[in-house]
């Protein structure tokens, strides 16, 4: 049962497991959803969707498979006025209502649409129109063996009303983030050091306890390798100019990278546009508070990964032109575009995360210079998502 | 099979209850997500309380790992007996000790487990549980024992999203989300505390709060807790309800940080919009 909800699911990016899925359909065989499309949506939301910041996709999902459901509701707005004040129910003959009430849900439609255009006034407790209190199969506070409820809904809110709501937009994670994410993320940036290498030097109280006792309590004293992230972070920042409007954002993470003080070694440099034969080490990107770009190829270790954040947008001059640097008496023997290969080719883990919103590359003043990066470096979006995403290319094994 | 309802001092949302059912029904670990202060850890005891079962909490800390919970076998303890010679030091058993999880699984009846906090421990820590939470069991290699669930033990735990969880552990899990309570809901709560608060001062004790939360310049939001904490310093105080909204007394319990009293002091200074600060 709604096999096509779990493809559709899944192909907006919610990675629902078969587990997980049948889970739901297990909860459905149970009558855990007790038979109403509001109980279904929390309980497939609760077994399909484990996080809040996927709740908001979640939502727009649900709209749209159940969207064709909706329409049986248009009643119009007189009958809804009729049916606003129930009267009470009469004794009735349970026998005979049921006899004389048992459809299918074709039909019971094909009768509500019928209704629907004969009906002009209220009608209650009777056995045929559109009514409360009554014995017939449409309308509500009444009994019937079969039935559409119409209007009356009592506590209870529509599922498609809920999920239309998407009470959990904030939470996407494709928003742009705050400093506390950025660390988050930052965490995934971890390779520990394997226990082949480094000295032992770290004593194994359980082991040594351990031994000991099977040494019949003579002292055996046993050592581990600690375990270290080793990784080695060079990040880049495309500072000043058309970078200006995602400044905070930029001081987030750079603050972010800062505080997470858990890699081997940290190197920041700055850079405008784009870098050619100096790499800054100040924002300001002044003259003389500079090293070789060239030296920094020669002596970091290939093992570093770069993260550059940069809107890649510029003149295309600056990256293919001899001389084509922003810095008019910072003439560059070298294009742009050959300085970020050889970057590159150095530092095979490298990604580019750029501030603005990816929907935008194609149509944004930079377009032509961000596709020519783009070609180069792997470019993601500076988002929860983006930057995780990019994390998880630098830290993979290929 | 028994549900839950809600219990006196806990004030359970209808979406909540329903997903606390089917937890129990499909025999699956709730995880429970939400902002310090929502009253993650207070809802196992409501479900203990409501269903008449033992919890059993196992607070997580940034040392615990997986075994702790499991069982510990004291070696220094027997290595100590060995030596003074204490009775029964072949007997491995002895030295033993299950741990929460542990304790939960050799339980005569069901039980409630409340996992705190697991976004606390280390990265690796949820995985390591995988096959237990799965199967319900785990072996003990010293002595050759497997410890099985005699009754499926209830398992809720919670996070605050400290840490991500891996995704092979949340695929077993049923999630929910406590979103922070609107002002119908937490009218709720604070009754189901205070059966006997005065009106007016819980009226504008809330206006007061949620003024507070609203504004962007403040980080650390108050949560629940605090303003429980801030209504009974206001009625024991005796503090009169037409002050609250000018002075903000005990401004103090509702946020902790320096930068946040300032904020609030600076947002009251300059009215807006018809806000009174």
């Amino acid at each position: 049962m709604f096999t096509k909800l779990f493809y559709l699911l899944r192909a907006r990016g919610l990675m629902v497991s078969m587990n997980e899925w049948l889970s739901l359909m297990e909860a459905l065989e149970r009558g855990l959803c007790r038979n109403s499309l509001l109980e279904f949506y929390y309980v497939a939301r609760a077994i399909l969707v484990k996080t809040e910041a996927d709740f908001d996709k979640f939502d727009e999902v649900f709209l749209l498979y159940f969207e064709h459901v909706q329409h049986l509701e248009e009643i119009p707005q007189e009958l809804m006025d009729w049916l606003h004040d129930p009267k009470n129910m009469k004794k009735y003959d349970k026998d005979e209502v049921d006899a004389r009430t048992t459809f299918d849900l074709e039909k019971l439609r094909e009768m509500l649409e019928e209704r629907l255009k004969e009906q002009h006034e209220r009608h209650d407790g009777g056995q045929y129109w559109v009514g409360t209190g009554g014995t017939s199969a449409l309308g509500h506070s009444g009994y019937a063996a079969t039935g559409i409820r119409v209007g009356g809904e009592g506590q209870h809110r529509h599922a498609l009303q809920v999920a239309g709501e998407r009470n959990f937009r904030d939470f996407r994670e494709d928003s742009t983030l705050d400093q506390r994410s950025f660390q988050l993320a930052f965490r995934r940036l971890r390779q520990l050091t394997t226990r082949q290498d480094g000295p032992m030097d770290v004593l194994n109280l359980d082991r040594t306890i351990e031994k000991t006792c099977d040494n019949a309590g003579q002292l055996q004293l046993e050592f581990d390798r600690p375990r270290t992230n080793d990784v080695k972070v060079m990040l880049l920042f495309d500072s000043g100019g058309s970078m200006t409007p995602y400044a905070k954002l930029c001081s987030q993470l750079f603050q972010a990278v800062n505080r997470a003080n858990n890699f081997k070694d940290l190197r920041i440099y700055y850079f405008h546009n784009c870098w050619y034969s100096d790499l800054y080490t100040d924002p300001r990107c002044m003259y003389g508070e500079s090293v070789q770009t060239q030296w920094v190829i020669n002596n970091l270790s290939r093992e570093y990964k770069v993260i550059v954040v940069g809107d890649a947008s510029m003149a295309p001059s600056e990256l293919t032109w001899i001389g084509g640097s922003s810095f008019y008496n910072r003439y560059n023997n070298e294009t742009g575009l050959t300085w970020l290969e050889r970057m590159h080719s150095r530092f095979q883990k490298m990604v580019w995360f750029n501030p603005i919103p990816e929907a935008m590359w194609q149509y944004d003043y930079g377009y032509q210079t961000i596709e020519m990066i783009g070609s180069v470096v792997d470019m993601y979006q500076l988002t929860v998502e983006g930057l995780a995403r990019g994390l998880k290319k630098l830290v993979s094994a290929r | 099979m028994k549900e839950f309802k809600g219990s006196s001092s806990y004030v359970v949302s209808a979406d909540l209850l329903r997903i606390v059912n089917v937890a129990i029904a499909l025999e699956k670990p709730l995880l429970i997500k939400g902002e310090p202060g929502t009253g993650k850890t207070m809802l196992a005891q409501a479900i203990s309380e409501a269903l008449g079962k033992k919890l059993i909490i196992w607070n997580i800390k940034s040392t615990t790992k997986a075994q702790d919970g499991l069982y510990v076998y004291d070696t220094v303890q027997r290595l100590y007996d060995s030596q003074f010679g204490g009775e029964g030091v072949d007997d491995i058993r002895k030295y033993i000790k299950l741990g929460k999880l542990g304790e939960a699984f050799s339980a005569d009846e069901q039980v409630i487990l409340l996992i705190d906090e697991i976004d606390k421990a280390d990265l690796e820590f949820p995985n390591d549980l995988l096959w237990e939470l799965d199967k319900m069991e785990f072996y003990i290699p010293e002595t050759k024992q497997t410890i099985a669930a005699k009754q499926r033990p209830i398992v809720i735990i919670t996070s605050t999203a400290e840490k991500e969880l891996p995704d092979a552990f949340l695929r077993r899990c049923i999630f929910h989300y406590i979103a922070f309570p609107d002002q119908d809901m937490m009218r709720d709560i604070v009754h189901a505390h205070y059966p006997d608060i005065e009106d007016k001062l819980l009226e504008l004790a809330m206006r007061g709060f949620y003024q507070v939360r609203d504004l962007p310049t403040v980080a650390k939001k108050p949560s629940t807790s605090e303003l429980l904490d801030w209504l009974q310093a206001l009625s024991l105080g005796g503090v009169d309800p037409k002050k609250i909204e000018e002075e903000l007394p005990y401004a103090g319990i509702l946020l902790k940080k320096t930068e946040d009293l300032t904020a609030v002091k600076n947002a009251r200074n300059r009215p807006k919009n018809g806000y009174r600060w």
